[in-house]
């Protein structure tokens, strides 16, 4: 079943013209990467289809439902404030530099979304919470407040934060891109477990080391297009030579 | 007249200080949020419409306002206003007055939020009244402490400025025992209680700031 459909998605900023056109789409279960250069429109196609910015033209489709249709003159129309509250539910994001709430503690920041948003009773969430912190190392964690936690740390409650809402999949924006390397490890590892769970997952990132293990599908997005999609192999064995050049700038 | 009796005097008065005081917060607080969200607001209108309001109440001195709030009603519409509307007008001009400062405190706090908590916010579902009640404005009242605390203590010393309108706080008080008793010293006294009450409010707004302090 397909978690996540994007047709023909279109957006431009000050007349610029971010995205040009991307399709794509993921399924139950699987995992795919989007790398290419710096400016290339990775981040904003997440932050499409995670509805913090409106694309201008395109389908957004969760589970076979619409959340944004093109009309005929080729502009996307979304549904009301209301239905898309409904389609939040479906996924979440996992943000480059975390975005923890810094007034609570690592339990709360994990408990209130399902409390506030979900209406889930305090009890549940709590031990949902547990669970959660307890799968990633942090259970002596709970009462501490971000500040007082490493990066890698910080990045696994902010991982946890979006799984309590138990989303049919995750987005993950350059998860590691403000950790240094050993701190990086800790968190590739949780999105390594993950993916041995079956979720489902769509991943910006610049380990390309970590994509190629990892991921079902590799995109290459340079200028706003898709260039190339296929498997690890497929992308780590390319002809095309930017596409070469860009990965053995990483893999060295 | 003696110290005691003085002080005792003083003391009725330092009542209608601390009324002032209390009643001023009260309702400038939560009105300068409000004026705030006018100030922020995607309406053009409405946004010039705070912007001039804040910049008159900035822009005039408290001591006319207060004049304009008590006698304005007679002499710009004829209404008869009883003696008692002497006090709610003290009110008034100063909760007006306090209100577009705190406007603009606010927003200076909401505008320095990092963009990512909004963010963090909508992808988790939560609606806009939770995000700002929940996740920003908690926030920002820790950020705004200080500003808030300067302003407070200012209005401890501005309370004064309502004896333009002959309300008999302490330093109407004050002033009429110096000229009766041709001395200085209910001045100083009154000085002194000025002194404590801020010295008290600074303590007070420290201890705010320190709870506030758990995280970072």
């Amino acid at each position: 079943m397909k978690i996540l459909e994007i047709n023909h998605m279109k957006k431009s900023f000050d007349g610029l013209e971010v995205i040009k056109d991307i399709s794509l789409s993921v399924n139950e279960g699987e995992v795919l990467s989007i790398i290419g250069p710096s400016g290339s429109g990775k981040s904003t196609v997440l932050r499409c289809a995670t509805m913090l910015e409106k694309m201008d033209s395109g389908d957004l489709i969760y589970l076979g439902e619409y959340a944004a249709c093109n009309n005929e003159a080729g502009k996307s129309i979304y549904a009301s404030k209301n239905e898309l509250r409904r389609f939040h539910k479906h996924y979440g994001l996992v943000f480059q530099n975390f975005n923890l709430f810094p007034h609570y503690s690592v339990l709360k920041n994990i408990i209130d979304a399902p409390m506030t948003v979900d209406k889930v009773s305090r009890k549940e969430a709590e031990e949902r919470a547990m669970i959660l912190l307890k799968k990633l190392g942090l259970e002596d964690k709970k009462n501490a407040y971000p500040y007082q936690l490493s990066g890698g740390q910080q990045q696994r409650v902010s991982i946890a934060r979006a799984l309590a809402l138990q989303p049919k999949m995750l987005f993950f924006d350059e998860p590691t891109s403000a950790l240094d390397p050993e701190l990086t490890g800790e968190v590739l590892k949780v999105i390594k477990e993950l993916a041995k769970e079956n979720m489902t997952m769509i991943i910006v990132t610049h380990e390309m080391q970590f994509a190629k293990e990892l991921s079902d599908r590799i995109i290459f997005m340079e200028n706003g297009i898709i260039q190339e999609e296929g498997t690890p192999e497929q992308i780590f064995t390319t002809d095309n030579e930017r596409i070469k050049d860009f990965i053995g700038k990483f893999i060295g | 007249m003696n110290i005691a009796f003085m002080i005792l005097e003083l003391g009725k008065g330092f009542l209608t200080t601390v009324e002032i005081f209390a009643l001023t917060l009260i309702f400038s607080l939560p009105l300068g949020l409000i004026i705030s969200f006018g100030r922020m607001s995607k309406n053009g209108i409405l946004r010039t419409l705070t912007k001039f309001y804040i910049s008159i109440m900035r822009g005039t001195p408290l001591m006319l306002q207060l004049i304009v709030v008590y006698y304005g009603p007679f002499y710009v519409f004829g209404i008869q206003l009883s003696r008692s509307y002497r006090f709610i007008a003290v009110i008034l001009a100063f909760v007006l007055n306090y209100a577009a400062y705190f406007a603009e405190i606010y927003r200076s706090g909401i505008e320095s939020m990092p963009k990512g908590q909004y963010e963090a916010a909508k992808v988790l579902g939560y609606t806009k009244g939770q995000t700002f009640f929940k996740i920003i404005l908690p926030q920002v009242i820790k950020r705004i402490m200080p500003s808030i605390t300067n302003e407070t203590i200012t209005l401890v010393k501005d309370t004064s400025l309502a004896f333009v309108l002959s309300i008999v706080e302490m330093f109407t008080t004050a002033k009429q025992i110096a000229s009766s008793e041709t001395t200085i010293m209910p001045l100083m006294v009154a000085g002194l209680f000025y002194y404590i009450f801020n010295l008290a409010v600074a303590v007070g707004m420290e201890q705010i700031e320190r709870k506030l302090n758990y995280y970072r």
